[in-house]
């Protein structure tokens, strides 16, 4: 029992990750019906950003111009690379998208494929091949509750992810632009005509996605403190499987669906060779998606892309 | 002239949907565009909208500023062009109250949005009933409210109508162009409605259009339209 509560702990943490970065897919495939496979290498580029602006706060503080504990720290580095990553992923959006958006779907999915590379060799050419650490910005706390451990970190990787997330939500049942979303989910071509300016509301959904896989890229890194510049690829596919197992548009679909993938990857990782890993966890993923084409909350209908 | 359309040409890749159009609506007016499927209509209202492309000889001005600079959703928040697209096209996702509240988007003015909102449920109160639902679960007639409540909210120099008795039983088409008439009367906003029903169009308005594969042919006033034994024969059935 102790054995499975500690995996179920273990997979909520790297639950976390899938869930933040499907986030970012399940938006603008929403009201785009475009996948911006460049995501996954946006996660990466904000894990470096979280790197850059962590190691600037704590120069700042070794040096006496400020003066805050780490774990301040640790929250502005969060904040502030979401807010800076936010602006990475617009630019992709300005520049690699949205001169396609009237071209076929093909060219828009090989354009983020190219992206993701120029990012990655970008990041190499700019800080070479050696790997990067995450400064350790707070003590690891271990707590034993029962043979079960948690740590603090792990606590806040859980928390600031379902924060995020609950944080998104809001936005979008509540405020005018989440409003201006959905309405462009469901009939893409329609929205102009009540006046909403749509190219903002379409950088809008690139930055708040990118924004949440910074968020994931710091979370992971502060769990898993080495980076390299191909960290986001193999993440960046995964959590587009749960962005498509939650469904089109769905933010408890891709949070669910990413829980679901880090619980399936560990559990199977329990039971079976951890070599058979993916090959298993993903097997069990396609069942699913035979059954469920359209995810846990997707609709069967297609966004109207016609007047 | 409110809205002065020159020379307006728009094509789909090889085939020219408009070959050359003109007219002009004055302020307060009703006018009606009546023609068959595939005459070129829609394609009129969506080029006003700026949603198509026109062709360059093109010339459109709107309250005196040049149509042809701006932004689909600049036309609507900027000039106050509202626009009902055919079928409707309202949000189903969203409830009665979301899509009049989207048409809002980029109104900074909330007292005069709250004060649109009674109007918009004064017109139809069945919308009132319906606030939180979401807008696909509802009838026809009331969507065809919706929509036109939404033009309402977005801005009402002048409405563009596209087929607002698509799908509609006859006496429901007859209260949603008495609305309409109503908007046009205590709000002064102009209409341009565009349809296949050419009896019930030229009954609503007071000058008409017959367009004929992206030409017009004839223009008038819809009394005399309505006698004229040509648009009987080809457009009111005899």
């Amino acid at each position: 029992m102790a054995i499975f509560l500690q995996n179920l702990v273990n997979s909520l943490q790297w639950g976390s990750f899938y869930a933040l970065i499907a986030l970012g897919y399940s938006m603008v495939y929403s009201i785009l019906m475009l996948f911006n496979f460049a995501h996954g290498d946006i996660f990466m580029v904000g894990a470096y950003i979280g790197v850059g602006v962590s190691f600037g706060l704590l120069a700042l503080t070794s040096s006496g111009i400020l003066a805050i504990p780490n774990w301040l720290i640790l929250v502005m580095t969060i904040l502030i690379s979401m807010f800076l990553t936010s602006f990475v992923g617009m630019i992709v959006e300005r520049v690699g998208y949205r001169p396609l958006r009237n071209a076929p779907r093909a060219s828009a999915a090989i354009t983020g494929l190219m992206i993701g590379i120029i990012l990655e060799t970008g990041n190499l050419i700019l800080l070479g091949a050696r790997r990067i650490s995450f400064p350790s910005l707070i003590e690891t706390a271990t707590y034993d509750i029962g043979g079960v451990f948690l740590t603090n970190k792990k606590i806040m990787i859980v928390a600031v992810s379902l924060l995020l997330t609950l944080a998104l939500h809001q936005f979008i049942r509540r405020t005018k632009w989440g409003m201006a979303m959905r309405a462009m989910s469901f009939d893409f071509v329609a929205v102009p005509l009540m006046g909403v300016p749509v190219n903002k509301v379409i950088a809008l959904t690139f930055g708040i996605g990118s924004a949440l896989a910074a968020a994931a890229g710091i979370l992971f890194g502060i769990a898993y403190p080495v980076l390299d510049p191909y960290m986001g690829v193999l993440f960046g596919w995964k959590a587009f499987v749960a962005a498509i197992l939650g469904g089109r548009g769905s933010i408890l679909g891709a949070t669910l669906a990413g829980f679901l993938l880090g619980f399936t990857e560990i559990f199977v990782a329990m039971i079976f060779p951890s070599t058979l890993r993916d090959l298993i966890a993903y097997s069990i993923i396609l069942l699913i998606l035979t059954f469920r084409p359209h995810g846990f909350f997707g609709e069967p209908y297609s966004a109207q892309l016609r007047l | 002239m409110l809205l002065s359309v020159e020379n307006l040409q728009v094509s789909y890749g090889n085939i020219k949907a408009l070959h050359g159009i003109s007219f002009g609506i004055g302020e307060g007016e009703i006018v009606c565009i009546i023609g068959a499927n595939g005459a070129g209509k829609s394609t009129t209202l969506r080029a006003i909208s700026r949603l198509v492309p026109a062709q360059p000889g093109t010339r459109m001005t709107f309250m005196g500023k040049d149509l042809l600079k701006y932004e689909p959703d600049k036309v609507v928040s900027d000039l106050g062009i509202s626009h009902v697209p055919e079928g409707r096209r309202l949000f189903g996702n969203l409830t009665v109250m979301e899509n009049l509240r989207l048409a809002t988007f980029a109104r900074k003015d909330p007292k005069g949005i709250a004060e649109d909102l009674e109007r918009v449920f004064a017109i139809f109160p069945r919308l009132k009933e319906r606030e939180n639902q979401k807008a696909g679960t509802m009838s026809g007639g009331e969507q065809q409210m919706l929509a036109v409540g939404r033009a309402f909210m977005s801005g009402r120099k002048i409405m563009l109508l596209d087929e607002p008795s698509m799908g509609l039983a006859p006496l429901l088409m007859k209260s949603v162009f008495d609305s309409m008439k109503e908007i046009n009367r205590t709000e002064g906003t102009t209409i341009l409605v565009v349809e296949q029903n050419a009896r019930m169009a030229l009954q609503f308005s007071g000058r008409g259009y017959v367009l004929e594969n992206g030409r017009l042919v004839l223009e008038g006033r819809s009394d005399s339209l309505l006698a004229d034994p040509l648009v009987k024969k080809a457009y009111l059935g005899g």
